[in-house]
């Protein structure tokens, strides 16, 4: 007894004081943590330095083009009590979680934050509390907006909280040479009329595509493109305007899955994966003579084509206008300026300016007053045989349906595109049951 | 704090068992003050001695609680609740749930059997590869150094770049592998990514590559440190260089190797990046069957592409608790070849 108590007051004492020294260092270490991390949120939230001077933070992903294109230099100069600093991620799928977890934790946020399209119906149903109503700013124009654009971004009563940057209108991209190769017309007006309104008729020339084609070559890319380019040309797609999800019965769905089946086992397509290593490949080595193409991809095909497709490829209307893509701008509560922000934002997607933005980065506008402008309207593009892409893309932007989106498009179309059809493409599997495996990706994704 | 308690009380109250020595009363105050310096600084002594090698080592167990221990637990509290990114706030309790669903999870049993056919393919090829490798290397050989660093540079190349370089190479029509086939007369392309057993190749392919060299290196250091008397005596009884690498090499590795399969069965478990990079965008789903979604992928689509982060959780815990079986079966054999060994 005696000695187990002597033997253990030093040890008691001992342990108490590395405790001590241990927790003395963790603290020290963690204000180090929380300095570290307070830095940079301080350097992205806004701050005003007592003289009136506010600094506003822009959150986005990818290129937006606002930097590009001068803007924030050109607002700088006409507000000089603002800076603009921008905060860049550099692709959505990293940007949009951490942008979650922001708005959950209420810190961290930029004073104006990018979202996409394929998200932008999830934060409108869950995360509409947190962001501004932008319906009613001053500043703001509703009419200066596309309908559509407009409504994706508002809630059931009438509060919008994003505004439109820019859009995706599809045409379709082909090569020249390879048409004529296989017995097709190349002038764009004709290749339009070949399959004006229908997509079927799209895999009509599929068809004398096929039955003609230079060696080693296909019509389409793949049939994920095609599908996605059908589906997105409807109203109503894997949700209805209630909010149920509706795609195993959707019309617009069974049309576009059919049509993809179609072109699949009548070998019309390459089989490969959209943004693929592969894919950038075929683009370099002319594997396929055409594409369904939103704006924004025709400066990934000029990328990826090179040298070797120049003069190949032009544009022509797509069967049927239809949307792929875009961005918006929201304002967080959670920001210290809102008014300031909400002023910018709707300075940055104002027609001017987003045609100062296509100009710069073909990022094609959602204002429609910009397509009058001549940086949209006289719009040509050298590489695709100096199509005017500006019309085209500004006269399917005009006429694309108000589509429902959901808050899981993202997860359905993927399901549908790379377990469906590329099941049925690259594994040679039944229509059937590459459909079976996408709904039941569907349902895992889905199930809570 | 707590030294001064007990001095107090030491002071003010005559311990019971008289277990400490007889302190100085008011009488004596010098005598007292002495006597406390110096404990203060034998204290102190004891204290560095004894102190502060906590407080050196302390600062990897600050960081593994910060950034191992607290997500550890933190996943594992998560994993009892219906959680979806998209709506933080609104968590639901829903107890063992997420785990219940894992069983019926065929995904999740596939993405079991993938990452234990990918770690078969990849590990035992490659500490095969490894062993017969170093026994090379063993030799006297010109330029020793710089057939070993040779060997590091694949474990010393980033996952992405390797893979990268990879995925080109089994690439289908303008890939080099099936290129090579063509000249040796197989003209059929063969699409790598698609089929179940090519893709598994292909990601087993990868991990070989890397780790060959970082598992040759250790094989190696521990040949090299094989008595050479053993050796001697072994080419006196006839043995050949066969006889001398199965007899006495292999035994003398035995625990070199125990080691190196037990961190490429935990680096097996946990692969992630190389199918997933080999999988190319929404590499997560691991081709478009799932044939080469490993367990990590599969919990890194369920939390960051479907946003159910308690099912993600439970996933994370699962691996946890498969990694901990795996160690447990490790130490069983090695503690029964350990037996067998010296009975």
């Amino acid at each position: 007894m005696r000695t187990t108590r002597k033997s253990s007051r030093p040890r008691g004492r001992t342990a108490a004081v590395a405790i001590t020294a241990v927790a003395a260092l963790g603290v020290s270490l963690l204000a180090g943590c929380s300095k570290d991390s307070d830095e940079p949120a301080k350097a992205g939230g806004s701050e005003g330095d007592g003289k009136g001077k506010i600094t506003l933070t822009v959150g986005t992903f990818g290129v937006f083009g606002y930097k590009q294109a001068g803007l924030y230099e050109e607002y700088e100069k006409a507000n000089p009590n603002i800076t603009i600093k921008e905060n860049v991620i550099e692709r959505n799928d990293a940007y949009y979680p951490q942008l979650l977890t922001h708005l959950a934790a209420g810190s961290g946020l930029s004073d104006i934050q990018a979202i996409e399209v394929g998200n932008i119906n999830e934060i409108v149903s869950t995360q509409a509390a947190k962001f501004e109503d932008l319906s009613k700013a001053a500043g703001v124009e509703k009419s200066n907006y596309l309908d559509w654009k407009w409504a994706q971004a508002s809630t059931s009563d009438g509060k919008t909280i994003g505004l439109g940057t820019d859009i995706g209108p599809m045409a379709i991209c082909y090569r020249t040479d390879l048409f004529k190769k296989a017995g097709l017309p190349t002038d764009r007006a004709e290749v339009g009329k070949l399959w004006a309104g229908d997509w079927s008729k799209y895999l009509d020339a599929g068809k004398t595509y096929t039955e003609n084609a230079p060696k080693g070559t296909t019509f389409l890319d793949s049939s994920a493109g095609l599908y996605q380019a059908i589906s997105n040309s409807a109203s109503e797609r894997y949700y209805d305007s209630s909010g149920k999800v509706i795609y195993k019965t959707s019309p617009s769905v069974k049309e576009a899955w059919d049509l993809a089946m179609e072109a699949t086992t009548g070998k019309m397509t390459a089989k490969l994966k959209l943004f693929d290593k592969a894919w950038d490949q075929g683009f370099a080595n002319g594997r396929f003579a055409s594409l369904p193409c939103p704006s924004w991809m025709l400066g990934y095909i000029q990328e990826k084509a090179g040298d070797a497709g120049k003069g190949k490829w032009d544009v022509a209307a797509a069967p049927k206008p239809a949307n792929w893509g875009g961005s918006f701008v929201g304002v967080p509560s959670a920001g210290k300026n809102k008014e300031e922000a909400v002023k910018l934002a709707a300075w940055l997607t104002a027609p001017a300016q987003q045609a100062k933005v296509f100009a710069k980065q073909a990022s094609f506008p959602s204002a429609p007053g910009a397509y009058d402008l001549p940086e949209v309207k006289d719009a040509k593009h050298e590489y695709f045989n100096n199509a005017p892409i500006g019309q085209i893309f500004a006269d399917a932007a005009k006429s694309i349906p108000t589509l429902v989106i959901g808050p899981k498009d993202q997860q359905i179309y993927t399901a549908i595109t790379d377990v469906g059809i590329l099941q049925v493409e690259q594994q040679g599997k039944s229509p059937a049951q590459g459909w079976a495996a996408a709904e039941k990706e569907i349902d895992n994704a889905l199930d809570q | 704090m707590a030294s001064e308690i007990s001095d107090m009380t030491a002071v003010t109250a005559p311990p019971s068992e008289g277990g400490a020595a007889p302190r100085g009363g008011s009488g004596r105050p010098r005598d007292a003050r002495d006597e406390r310096r110096g404990r203060w600084r034998s204290r102190r002594y004891r204290w560095d001695v004894k102190a502060m090698p906590y407080a050196f080592v302390s600062p990897f167990f600050l960081f593994f609680a910060a950034f191992g221990l607290f997500p550890l637990i933190y996943t594992g509290w998560s994993s009892f609740y219906r959680v979806e990114l998209t709506n933080l706030d609104a968590r639901e309790f829903v107890g063992f749930h997420n785990y219940t669903r894992l069983l019926e999870d065929e995904f999740f049993w596939n993405a079991l059997k993938n990452t234990f056919t990918i770690g078969v393919i990849s590990t035992v090829p490659q500490l095969l590869i490894a062993l017969g490798l170093a026994h090379l290397l063993n030799y006297k050989l010109r330029g020793s150094t710089f057939f070993r660093v040779a060997m590091l540079t694949p474990y010393a190349t980033s996952v992405a770049a390797a893979t990268l370089v990879f995925t080109l190479m089994f690439g289908t029509d303008y890939g080099m592998i099936n290129w090579a086939l063509e000249h040796l007369g197989f003209s059929h392309h063969i699409d790598w990514r698609a089929g179940t057993w090519s893709s598994q190749i292909a990601v087993s392919s990868i991990v070989i590559w890397r780790w060959t060299g970082y598992n040759t290196l250790i094989y190696l250091a521990a040949m090299q440190a094989v008595p050479h008397d053993l050796y001697e005596s072994a080419a006196l009884d006839g043995a050949s260089r066969w006889q001398q690498f199965r007899h006495v090499t292999i035994p003398m590795l035995r625990p070199t190797i125990l080691f190196t399969i037990v961190v490429s069965t935990i680096g097996a478990t946990q692969l992630f990046g190389e199918p997933f990079l080999f999988g190319g965008p929404g590499g997560e789903k691991g081709g478009s069957s799932h044939q080469f979604q490993t367990l990590g992928l599969y919990l890194y689509e369920q939390g960051w592409t479907n946003y159910h982060l308690g099912r993600a959780s439970a996933i994370a815990w699962a691996m946890f608790l498969l990694l901990l079986l795996i160690a447990a079966a490790n130490g069983l054999v090695a503690r029964w070849l350990r037996k067998n060994h010296e009975g």
